[in-house]
């Protein structure tokens, strides 16, 4: 339990504590039990305060990028505020990446950077550097500390603002001065912000015109983004979806928050979406858009997307996602979740959708029988084979936290995600590197769980160093590196698009991973004939649960990921594997 | 179109830096900003004058609105206001130009705020399109110096922006 502080000083009758001191406590208010992070000058009275209690945990990474990654995994992967703590300068420098990568997928998370004394600030000080500024494009809000007095309200205020309205990362800026001093604590219980006060519940009378539109709808179309996921509202769509009988598509970000074994599934849509959903969200005559914000990656060419005439229903917690990219002609300004709820409440007995909604099924059906996501097996390992593979072998049940690139594209389309924050992958911001440090994070806020990290030589690469901060925390990942020795998506474009100019998508000299996992003091396997893939798997999962398990899968290097919608091209433009 | 967007935001440090930061990350454009506190401290107030289609200013109310000091944001031209804008500008004033730059002073009800041998300083208030007017009905060779405010505003009568 908490050990009293060996510097708390009683002045008169009030308990004075260090600015330090006081982060810690309201960490512990905040019922944070672990942080991210790597020490340095401008925090080491922070981290002394650490030291000399052992409520919260400290993981301590290889890298600051890392220690953001594992924050922001920890985050998705349970449904509570992530926090990282880094040092000044090029600490927070190295925070900027995850920073994005957390803010591009509305992520919840709190960063606590060091900062130079406030005298020094400005002076061009060691390792000083504007945090405030570098970071401010990329955070939901972010805060400079400059005095001791205010440190416990800013603490309180940037937990409040990361985890409501539309989350995102928080950063918090605290000058190494204001840790030093000594001041009285008490953590404010509640907070009052006149300049912030999200929307929470929708507004009935667009919900009820929204009932009336779903009622007359022909070709309707469920289109779910990762507001599903962040608002924990994955149960009441199911609810909803399975009372309208409507069928539903999720977006990169929004797998596993409708059941991917669903009937009414099409699967994922966009530009490597299935031939059905892509179809059916273009021929819908109403679309009723939940969580999702229409994005370039999502609905291809605008002015393509454009050409059908329908109407849109678009539930969203931030007005400014609607009708941004996509005219939008009911908007519904709340919390996914509560306004699930009034939709349902007012689906009475008598609610009935229009009977040519099972013409709209059969026209689906054929879309589906196209069969868009099959593959020929060839000479060596396909890598959909091995997605295939792992989910049998982990029941898909598994964490996959996953790199950027083909690899990500075919664990998002051949891993079945029933349940929501399941799926971990930078759907926004595109960072590769988060594979390894996403596992991380998610085995933090679930020790239990099996946690594959879906790779690829690239990516993996990018942060591999945080293989020793896995050795060091026993963290059991099972990286499924799916090597193909190519840069996959990149030689893709270039064979595609670039006849065939593989400008700097090869890499040569890669080292040899099983060694490399070893030298780690990890396991590590190679496998490269079809027939190993599942006893290695199968291996990996139960002779080696507890140890990280580096498999280097060996495939073929020309696979590539279909169906694919070119960029500027429509949604229904498709390229499929069998027109090739 | 041409909007002016009324801004009340908290009156901290950076928050300019917020509002600008956004502008010129998602490609919006400012022409003229000006910004003080209010009546009350704690609050600035920040006048933009920017041009786009319906669908951008759309995008750019409620982005305003997503900055977390931002309090309250209008779009001034939507209904109507007053607007003004000052503008002090020096100008070279020898020979039979001084008489001359007296009387353009007068004629645009603008004062002679400094004087000196040879030169003079007018202060101009009025709508932006007057204080162009000015620039071009004088000699440009005598146009020593402009300083302008950008363009502030308010609504009129009952419309106000308070929190």
């Amino acid at each position: 339990m908490l050990r009293p502080f060996k510097q708390q000083l009683f002045l008169g009758s009030t308990m004075m504590i260090s600015g330090a001191e006081i982060v810690v406590r309201c960490l512990q208010e905040e019922k944070v039990d672990c942080v991210f992070g790597y020490p340095g000058g401008s925090v080491l009275h922070i981290y002394d305060a650490l030291f000399k209690q052992d409520q919260i945990k400290h993981v301590l990474v290889r890298h600051e990028q890392a220690a953001v990654h594992a924050a922001d995994a920890f985050s998705r992967s349970s449904q509570r505020v992530g926090v990282a703590l880094v040092t000044s300068g090029p600490g927070v420098t190295n925070t900027v990446t995850g920073i994005a990568t957390a803010y591009m997928d509305s992520i919840p998370m709190v960063v606590l950077t060091g900062q130079v004394p406030t005298f020094y600030i400005g002076q061009d000080a060691f390792q000083e550097c504007d945090t405030v500024g570098i970071t401010r494009p990329c955070v939901k809000h972010n805060f400079l500390v400059k005095d001791v007095k205010d440190l416990a309200m800013t603490i309180k205020k940037a937990f409040h603002i990361a985890s409501t309205g539309r989350p995102g990362p928080v950063v918090v800026d605290i000058p190494k001065d204001i840790t030093a001093q000594m001041c009285e604590f008490e953590y404010p219980k509640s907070i009052q912000m006149r300049s912030y006060n999200p929307v929470v519940k929708g507004h009935l009378g667009q919900i009820k015109k929204a009932v009336q539109i779903l009622k007359e709808a022909k070709r309707p179309i469920i289109y779910a983004g990762g507001g599903v996921i962040l608002s924990d509202a994955a149960q009441k769509l199911t609810e909803l979806a399975h009372k309208l009988k409507f069928p539903v598509t999720n977006t990169l970000m929004g797998l596993g928050g409708y059941p991917a074994t669903d009937k009414q599934f099409l699967g994922m849509l966009g530009m490597h979406g299935t031939f059905e959903a892509n179809n059916a969200m273009h021929y819908a005559d109403v679309i009723l858009a939940v969580g999702a914000r229409f994005d370039d990656r999502v609905i291809g060419n605008p002015d393509h997307f454009g050409e059908e005439k329908r109407r849109v229903i678009h539930i969203d917690i931030d007005p400014s996602s609607i009708s941004k990219r996509v005219k939008v002609d009911v908007p519904i300004v709340g919390n996914v979740g509560d306004v699930i709820d009034e939709l349902l409440k007012l689906m009475d007995s008598d609610f009935k959708t229009d009977p040519d909604v099972d013409n709209w099924w059969k026209q689906i059906d054929e879309w589906r029988s196209r069969d868009s996501l099959r593959y020929k097996q060839a000479e060596h390992i396909m890598p959909q084979y091995v997605m295939e593979k792992l989910y049998e072998v982990t029941n898909g049940e598994a964490f996959i936290t996953s790199d950027v690139g083909q690899h990500q594209m075919f664990a998002a389309q051949y891993y079945k995600f029933d349940k929501p924050r399941r799926w971990i992958n930078s759907g926004g911001l595109g960072t590769m590197g988060v594979g390894l440090p996403y596992g991380m994070g998610v085995l933090m806020a679930n020790p239990d769980a099996q946690v594959a990290c879906v790779t690829g030589e690239g990516s993996i690469q990018m942060c591999i160093q945080e293989l020793s901060t896995c050795k060091q925390y026993g963290f059991p990942i099972k990286i499924i590196n799916l090597n193909n020795g190519m840069l996959g998506m990149v030689r893709q474009w270039q064979e595609m698009f670039y006849s065939k100019r593989y400008s700097q998508s090869y890499v040569t000299s890669l080292p040899d991973f099983v060694k490399l996992a070893e030298a780690y003091g990890h396991v590590g396997m190679k496998i490269e004939r079809i027939e190993d893939v599942e006893p290695a798997l199968r291996k990996a999962f139960t002779e080696h649960k507890n140890d990280l398990v580096f498999m280097d899968f060996i495939i073929d290097p020309v696979a590539n990921v279909f169906p694919m919608v070119s960029a500027g091209k429509g949604l229904t433009e498709m390229i499929l594997a069998e027109d090739l | 179109m041409r909007h002016i967007i009324s801004i009340l935001i908290e009156n901290e440090s950076g928050a300019l830096s917020r509002v600008a930061g956004l502008f010129s990350a998602r490609g919006y454009n400012i022409e003229t900003l000006t910004v003080a506190p209010t009546e009350d401290p704690s609050l600035s107030r920040m006048t933009i004058l920017t041009w786009g289609s319906d669908e951008v200013l759309e995008q750019v109310t409620k982005q305003l609105n997503k900055l977390i000091d931002v309090v309250k944001v209008v779009d001034l031209s939507e209904a109507a206001h007053v607007e003004r804008e000052l503008m002090l500008i020096k100008v070279r004033a020898t020979g039979k130009d001084r008489e001359e730059m007296k009387r353009m002073a007068d004629i645009f009800r603008g004062r002679i705020i400094d004087v000196t041998e040879s030169t003079y300083v007018i202060e101009l208030t009025g709508a932006g399109s007057k204080l162009d007017s000015f620039i071009a009905g004088i000699d440009a060779g005598l146009i020593l110096e402009t300083v302008r405010t950008g363009v502030c505003g308010i609504g009129r009568g009952d419309r106000i922006l308070k929190v």
